[in-house]
């Protein structure tokens, strides 16, 4: 591999691990602030998606569509957290994956009735569709590059409310003893309702800015979610500064594994059974990473303080 | 009680003489994505039948349609359904091969016979061919060894091969690789489903190959024909495909996809009348252009109508029933067409281009023969 070649690798794989955060980011909320395990959080991020598919069509503008798709996403999480997840808190882990098990269906089926099965696209903004000459031969476009700016804006944001203000302390502390802060008054039921919202509202943004990258199809958020579930286990559940430098992690582990594995393999085998190999090794990677981080760090590398 | 009894006699040979009549199954994908291709040819099938004015081979037809989901065990349980519940004379399936390989031996042991009008797995042509099963579409490897001969006649010197990694990617490797026989710069196999393709068009910027050979088949390819294009090497390499950029996939690649190449048997631009006709039926009726799915179901209904007429409706001769169906009795849409000894298409191959047409859609038009009255190469193993 050349050193041309492995830079913009290495680039490619913070992009894709800037993606991955934007997903992982809702999903460590929830999962480490309310203790909810979430299947359906990738069904939010296929909402964002489609409803920002659907107001583009409406509005001919990327940006209204994003702002109209993500007031949606908000309100539709927030009615899917008073219908379903609200009566699901105080169950045991396990009905609370078959629940969010059920929506995934229920969703992915209502969103085939409604825009059919075939693969949608969505054209990536006018300002952002210029592209920078990388090498004599590749384009990189610039609207990734606004995504790498975008993941990192959101991440530095994440971080501030939940480390500086009065509502990420409240977040922190319902966390740690979720009983406590309701006995010094504070009503735990309605921060979870907003971290909730919140986190539908996240996974819907980073559905509608993948669209323009990764097309839009029923059923698209289903293996990102295992991706992202891996993320928040790296990085430790409930915290963000985990959450985004494991993302960056994977993102990278998966993309310089896929180009390297093969030719890895071409040392020690020979050219047909390395072909073989390099693409099932280069796809487990990531999950032999979080066996060895679970092996070692079982907490995950940056586990969020006092978190349950 | 005399008249009850009237009634019920009345009935009864009402429904023995509803037996008379054809029942078709139609396996096919309509769930998930897939399912595009399923509606194509559910839709190509219904347009064949529509024109026969609901009678297959002069008999009244019912259709029963079955969805498999993509799934073998769901496919094999719906079509034992089909053969034991509805006691169909025909089972017309699948669009995938995995799908086709678990219901071939269950449809074909209880001597029905069963028409693919796309899945054309190597065993099935080959070993495994059986006196009951007839292909409307081509053997799988066919496409892609019509790429490699292509590849190979415009002195292409250098190839940069990317499939997905499961059998049918590999499957498309080795197609390629029979008659191309220059330069193999990389093979890259992607996980199924591949979202992110930059990591390996980084890989083709460096490899300087002249030609990409790519399977990437419904909403891979979508993804990847953009991709690809945004990175500016749509100008310096030459894109050959199989079932990546076809009538399924383009509504969502539009011009992203122009210029580029695929290979098959027809394309709805081929210039024959009964083909024409056919295509303008169909857009009329269900409003988007058919690929060569819906071609292909639509000569399944026209092989099983000209078999079905040459016996007189006399279905339990599975013998003269067989012969009627090698002798392929019809015109089909793509032109000449003949059934080898193993019961798959002897037809032509083509390049194809994708253009956009003058009312803005974009569709594959044809830009040269590759093969003339092709067969595939698994007929010798056939024993038939």
């Amino acid at each position: 591999m050349t050193p041309t070649l492995f830079l913009i690798q290495l680039l490619n794989g913070v992009q894709f691990g800037v993606l991955l955060f934007l997903i992982a980011a809702g999903l460590t909320l929830v999962f480490g602030v309310m203790g909810f395990i979430n299947l359906a959080h990738g069904v939010q991020y296929m909402i964002g998606a489609y409803l920002t598919f659907m107001f583009y069509q409406l509005t001919g503008n990327f940006f209204s569509a994003l702002l109209l798709g993500l007031i949606t996403a908000l309100i539709l999480g927030l009615a899917l957290e008073a219908l379903v997840f609200r009566h699901l808190y105080d169950r045991d882990h396990l009905d609370q994956v078959l629940a969010t098990f059920g929506i995934i269906l229920f969703v992915n089926e209502a969103v085939k009735v409604i825009w059919g099965p075939a693969t949608l696209t969505l054209p990536t903004p006018e300002i952002l569709s210029a592209s920078l000459q990388l090498t004599d031969n590749l384009k990189y476009p610039v609207y990734r590059l606004a995504l790498i700016a975008v993941g990192a804006a959101v991440a530095l944001g994440l971080y501030l409310v939940v480390v500086k203000t009065r509502v990420g302390m409240l977040i922190r502390a319902g966390a740690s003893n979720a009983e406590m802060v309701s006995a010094l008054g504070v009503n735990i039921r309605r921060l979870f309702t907003i971290v909730f919202g919140f986190g539908a509202m996240l996974a819907g943004f980073a559905g509608a800015m993948a669209a323009p990258i990764f097309t839009i199809e029923p059923g698209m958020g289903d293996d990102l979610l295992i991706v992202a579930f891996v993320v928040i286990v790296i990085g430790g559940i409930g915290s963000i500064r985990g959450a985004f430098i494991a993302a960056l992690l994977i993102g990278l582990i998966d993309t310089l594994g896929r180009s390297l594995a093969t030719d890895a393999m071409k040392l020690i085998f020979d050219a047909s059974a390395a072909n073989q190999i390099g693409p099932s090794l280069a796809s487990m990677l990531i999950y032999i990473f979080m066996a060895a981080v679970l092996f070692f760090r079982p907490q995950g590398l940056f586990p969020a303080r006092g978190a349950a | 009680m005399k008249k009850i009894l009237g009634a019920l006699g009345a009935a009864l040979l009402a429904t023995s003489a509803q037996a008379e009549d054809l029942k078709i199954g139609l396996v096919v994908t309509l769930s998930g994505p897939p399912a595009v291709l399923g509606k194509q040819i559910e839709d190509g099938f219904k347009l064949a039948l529509e024109k026969m004015d609901g009678k297959i081979g002069g008999l009244d037809t019912e259709l029963i349609v079955v969805d498999s989901e993509l799934k073998p065990d769901v496919a094999l349980t719906r079509v034992k359904g089909l053969l034991e519940k509805d006691e169909v004379d025909f089972v017309v399936g699948s669009v995938f091969s995995n799908v086709l390989g678990a219901i071939y031996k269950p449809v074909t042991r209880s001597e029905t016979f069963l028409i693919s009008p796309n899945a054309g797995p190597s065993t099935v042509a080959g070993r495994n061919c059986s006196p009951y099963f007839f292909s409307t579409s081509y053997q799988n490897n066919q496409n892609f060894e019509a790429l490699g001969q292509h590849a190979q006649e415009q002195g292409i010197k250098s190839v940069f091969m990317m499939t997905p990694n499961y059998q049918a990617g590999r499957d498309a490797v080795e197609g390629f690789k029979k008659y191309f026989k220059g330069e193999i710069t990389d093979e890259v196999y992607t996980p199924l489903g591949h979202k992110d393709f930059s990591p390996e068009i980084a890989q083709m910027s460096t490899s300087d190959a002249e030609a990409l050979f790519t399977f990437m088949p419904g909403g891979m390819g979508v993804r990847f024909v953009k991709q690809f294009r945004e990175s500016g090497l749509a100008d310096k390499m030459k894109f050959l495909s199989a079932f990546t950029v076809d009538e399924a996939t383009l509504p969502a690649q539009k011009d992203a996809a122009l210029g580029f190449f695929g290979a098959t048997s027809w394309a709805p631009s081929l210039d024959l009348p009964q083909s024409k006709e056919f295509v303008a039926a169909f857009e009329e009726k269900y409003g988007y252009i058919p690929g060569g799915f819906a071609m292909q179901a639509y000569d399944a209904a026209q092989l099983i109508d000209s078999a079905v007429k040459a016996v007189d409706g006399n279905l339990s001769d599975k013998d003269a029933l067989r012969k009627a169906l090698e002798a392929a009795d019809f015109q089909s849409l793509r032109g000449d067409f003949s059934f080898n000894n193993n019961h798959f298409p002897i037809q032509d191959f083509y390049l194809l281009r994708v253009a956009q047409r003058e009312d803005g859609k974009y569709w594959t038009e044809i830009d040269s023969k590759i093969f003339d009255d092709y067969t595939d190469s698994f007929a010798a193993e056939c024993k038939m």
